[in-house]
C-alpha cells in the first residue's frame, strides 16, 4: 500500500455567518506499507492516528490524496469495486466492549462479515467460524456466548477473529492492547505476531505505548499534529532518533527500571500540544522544540531520507545528536530481562 | 525509620452487590513514612482505588469498610465521626483522581475552587485565598495564572485540568497525598510533566505520597517502596530497587517478564496464563494458585502470609520457605 499526499480536514463551525475553521487531522501524509510487515504509528492523542486509519480503510473520504492498494488508487473507485478491496482489509479497535455488538452472540458476530460478502453455504460458514475461533485461541464453547460473558482479553480475541475471518491482506490495529491489563496484553501481542506469521498478514499498528510499538513493528512512523515527522526501521528509530519530537516522546516514556531513573531525560519535554485548528506556521513543533532556529518558524520542513530508509522532517536532522535523551530507554529495551 | 505517618492494618473493604459480596480489599496492611512515595501497583480490578478511597473514607455505596484500622498520626480514622473526618480530608490527606473532571466542579472557575478549601479549613479571607489560588496556579506551571484562575474547567486541556487538581489538592498543605492513576488519561509527554511537578511539590512541601498505578514504568521512576496487589491482597512489598532487582512472588515476576522489553522484536513474550479472578469467589488458599507455575498442594488450601524474605522485603508465597 502506498499513501500519497493524504489530507483530511474537518470543518469546525465558529458561528452561523463565519467561515468554518479547519481541523487538519491528517495533513499531507505520504508513506508506504510493505507486504508482510508491521508499520507502527505513534503520536499523542489528537495527532491524527485514528483518522489516518479510517482513511486507509476508506471508512471516511479524504479531502485530497491517493491511496494505492496493490497498485490501484482506491480513492477513486466505484462502491462496488471498493467492496472487493474492503474485503482484503480488517480493523481492530481499542475497546472491544464498545466495538462488539452486545446483542450478538460470538457466532453471529463472526458469521456477519462472511454473509455480507456472499458466503452463504451454512456448512462452510460454520466451519470457517470454528476455524477462526481456534486460530485466535478460543473454541466451540465460546460460539453461543455474548460479549459481556467474556473477559476483555477474550473479547479482543473475538475482535481480532472478526478482522481476519475474510483472509485479509492488511489489518489495521488501533490501540488493540491499550485497554487490556499487562498480563493479558502479552497474550494478545503473542497472538498477533503468530497470526501475522501464519497468515502472512500486513499490519498497521497504532499505539501510544512506545515499548509495545517497538516490539511488534518492523518500521515506525511518528505523527505530530497531522504530520508525519519521522519514519524508520523500528530499532533504528529508538537507537538513532533524529527528530526532536521523537526524542521528546522517547525521553518521556517511563522506564521500568529504577536504576536508570536519574539519567537526563525529561528536560526535553516542554509546552503543551497546540490545537490542530491553527497549527503553528513553519515546523509545527517549533514552539516546543529546544533546537528551533529562525528558519523553523517560517519554513515547513519536508520528509528527507537521511540514509537507510530513515526519513525525517526537520531542518536540523543531520546536525543534531539526540542520543543522550534516548539511550536510557534503549538500554532497557536491549538489556533488561527478568530471568 | 521513624514512626509511620499512616499505618493501614488488616483493612477489609467489601461491596455488597446483587451478585454477591465483592472482597475488593481483603486484609491489607502497610505503612507510609514521612517524605516517602509509596506505590501500589496491580492490574485493573485488584482493589487499588477501593484501597485509596478507604483511606479517606469515601468508599461509595454499596461498599463498606468491614474491618481493620487506618492509623493516621496516631489516630484511627475509622473511629472518627464523619464531622472530624471532614477536617482531615483536604487539610491532612488529599486525593487526586484519574479523571479530574469528576472532582472539578463545572460551574465554578478553577480559581474559586482552589481558593475555597483554605477558606473552609483555615477561615482565610476571600481575597487572600484568591491571591493564593493565583499563586498556586503559577506554582503548578500554568501560563498566565490570573487569566487561568477565571477559566472554567471545560475550557482547559486534560493536562491543565490535572494541574488545577494538583493546585487544589495542595492548597491546604496536606501531609499525605493519595494519587489514583493521576496520569492515566493524559499523553506521555504531559505525564512526564505532571510527574515532575508532583515530585517537585512533594519534595518542597515535604509531603508523603501514595501513588496508585498499573504502570511499572511509573513505579520505577518515582517510588521509594512498592506494594504489588493481586485480587484484593498485597502479595509483595519492598524497596523499589530491591523489588525490581529481585522480584520474588511469581505474580510480580510474571508481570515484569511479560513486558515487551529485553526481547528482540516479535520474539515470543512470557505470558501469565489465565486471567485475574473475580473477587466474589476468589480461589481458596493462595489467590494466584490457578495461574501460578509453581503451585503446590499447600497453596490450594492455605493462604500464604506476608513474610519478610530480605530486610524490608515482604512476600506472600510458600515457594521461598
Ligand atoms: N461501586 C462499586 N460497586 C460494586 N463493585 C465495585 C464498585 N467499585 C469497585 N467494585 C469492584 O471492586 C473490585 C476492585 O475495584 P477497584 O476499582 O478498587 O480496583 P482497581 O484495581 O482500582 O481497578 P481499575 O484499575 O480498573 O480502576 C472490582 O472487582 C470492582 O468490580
Ligand atoms: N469526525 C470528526 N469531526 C471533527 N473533528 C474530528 C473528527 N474526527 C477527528 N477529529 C479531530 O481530528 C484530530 C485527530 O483526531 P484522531 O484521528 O482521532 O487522533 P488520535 O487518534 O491520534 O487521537 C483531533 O483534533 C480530533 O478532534
Ligand atoms: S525543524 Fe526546527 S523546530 Fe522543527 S523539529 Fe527541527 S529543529 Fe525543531
Ligand atoms: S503460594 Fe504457591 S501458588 Fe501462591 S504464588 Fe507462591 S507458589 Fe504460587
Ligand atoms: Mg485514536
Ligand atoms: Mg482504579
Amino acid at each position: 500500500m502506498t499513501v500519497e499526499g493524504l489530507r483530511k480536514y474537518f470543518p469546525v463551525k465558529k458561528g452561523f455567518f463565519k467561515k468554518p475553521d479547519w481541523i487538519r487531522a491528517v495533513d499531507d501524509v505520504t508513506f508506504q506499507v510493505f507486504k508482510g510487515e508491521t508499520l507502527g504509528i505513534v503520536g499523542e492523542s489528537g495527532s491524527g492516528k485514528t483518522t489516518l486509519a479510517k482513511l486507509i480503510l476508506r471508512l471516511i473520504d479524504p479531502t485530497t490524496g491517493k491511496i494505492y492498494f496493490d497498485g490501484t488508487d482506491i480513492v477513486g473507485v466505484s462502491k462496488k469495486e471498493l467492496r472487493k478491496y474492503r474485503r482484503r482489509m480488517g480493523i481492530v479497535f481499542q475497546d472491544p466492549s464498545a466495538s462488539l455488538n452486545p446483542r450478538m452472540s460470538i457466532e453471529e458476530t463472526l458469521r456477519r462479515p462472511l454473509i455480507v460478502h456472499g458466503i452463504k453455504d451454512r456448512e462452510e460458514v460454520r466451519r470457517r467460524v470454528l476455524d477462526i475461533l481456534q486460530k485466535v485461541g478460543l473454541g466451540k464453547e465460546h460460539m453461543k456466548k455474548y460479549p459481556h460473558q467474556l473477559s476483555g482479553g477474550q473479547q479482543q480475541r473475538v475482535a481480532i477473529a472478526r478482522a481476519i475471518i475474510l483472509n485479509p491482506d492488511l489489518v489495521v490495529l488501533d490501540e488493540p492492547t491499550s485497554s487490556l491489563d499487562v498480563s493479558i496484553q502479552a497474550q494478545i501481542l503473542n497472538l498477533l505476531v503468530k497470526l501475522q506469521h501464519d497468515l502472512n498478514l500486513t499490519y498497521i499498528f497504532i499505539s501510544h505505548d512506545l515499548l509495545t510499538v517497538r516490539y511488534v513493528s518492523d518500521r515506525i512512523a511518528v505523527m505530530y499534529l497531522g504530520k508525519l515527522v519521522e519514519i524508520a526501521e523500528a530499532d533504528e528509530l529508538f537507537y538513532n532518533a533524529k527528530h526532536p519530537y521523537t526524542a521528546t516522546l522517547l525521553s518521556a516514556a517511563p522506564i521500568p527500571n529504577p536504576e536508570v531513573r536519574y539519567v537526563k531525560r525529561f528536560s526535553l519535554v516542554r509546552g503543551e500540544p497546540p490545537s490542530p485548528i491553527n497549527p503553528p506556521p513553519g515546523c509545527r513543533f517549533h514552539p516546543r522544540c529546544p533546537y528551533a532556529i529562525s528558519r523553523c518558524r517560517t519554513k515547513e520542513p519536508v520528509l528527507k531520507d537521511v540514509g537507510g530508509g530513515h526519513y525525517v522532517a526537520c531542518h536540523r536532522a543531520e546536525e543534531l545528536d539526540l542520543s543522550e535523551y534516548t539511550s536510557g530507554l534503549w538500554k532497557i529495551i536491549t538489556e533488561s530481562r527478568v530471568s | 525509620m521513624t514512626d509511620p505517618l499512616l499505618r493501614v492494618v488488616d483493612l477489609k473493604t467489601y461491596y455488597r452487590t446483587s451478585a454477591g459480596l465483592v472482597r475488593a480489599v481483603d486484609g491489607v496492611s502497610f505503612e507510609v513514612y514521612k517524605d516517602e512515595t509509596f506505590c501500589v501497583v496491580g492490574e485493573s480490578g485488584c482493589g487499588k482505588s477501593t484501597l485509596a478511597l478507604s483511606i479517606i473514607r469515601l468508599v461509595p455505596y454499596p461498599g463498606e469498610i468491614v474491618g481493620g484500622k487506618i492509623i493516621y498520626r496516631g489516630t484511627d480514622l475509622l473511629k472518627l465521626p464523619e464531622s472530624e473526618m471532614r477536617k482531615i480530608r483536604g487539610k491532612e490527606i488529599a486525593m487526586i483522581f484519574q479523571n479530574p473532571m469528576n472532582s472539578l466542579n463545572p460551574v465554578f472557575t478553577i480559581g474559586f475552587q482552589i481558593a475555597e478549601p483554605p477558606v473552609i479549613h483555615f477561615n482565610m479571607d476571600g481575597r487572600s485565598a484568591w491571591r493564593r489560588a493565583v499563586e498556586l496556579i503559577g506554582k503548578v506551571r500554568m501560563p498566565d495564572p490570573e487569566v487561568r484562575a477565571r477559566n472554567y474547567p471545560h475550557v482547559l486541556s486534560g493536562g491543565m485540568r490535572q494541574r488545577s487538581m494538583i493546585a487544589m489538592m495542595i492548597s491546604c498543605e496536606p501531609k499525605l497525598l493519595l494519587a489514583d492513576e493521576p496520569t492515566t488519561s493524559v499523553d506521555v509527554t504531559v505525564q512526564a510533566q505532571l510527574l515532575n511537578l508532583l515530585m517537585n511539590i512533594k519534595r518542597e512541601r515535604r509531603m508523603s505520597m501514595v501513588l496508585i498505578t498499573h504502570n511499572f514504568g511509573l513505579v520505577a521512576e518515582v517510588c521509594n517502596r512498592v506494594a504489588v496487589m493481586y485480587a484484593g491482597k498485597i502479595v509483595e512489598l519492598g524497596p523499589v530497587r530491591e523489588v525490581f532487582r529481585n522480584p520474588v512472588h511469581p505474580y510480580t515476576r510474571g508481570l515484569m517478564k511479560c513486558l515487551p522489553i529485553g526481547t528482540k522484536r516479535k520474539e515470543q513474550l512470557y505470558v501469565i496464563p489465565g486471567q485475574p479472578p473475580n473477587l466474589i469467589e476468589p480461589p481458596p488458599g493462595c489467590r494466584f494458585h490457578p495461574r501460578c507455575p509453581h503451585a503446590m498442594e499447600k497453596c490450594k488450601k492455605e493462604e500464604p502470609p506476608l513474610t519478610e524474605v530480605e530486610p524490608n522485603h515482604y512476600v506472600a508465597c510458600y515457594l521461598r520457605r
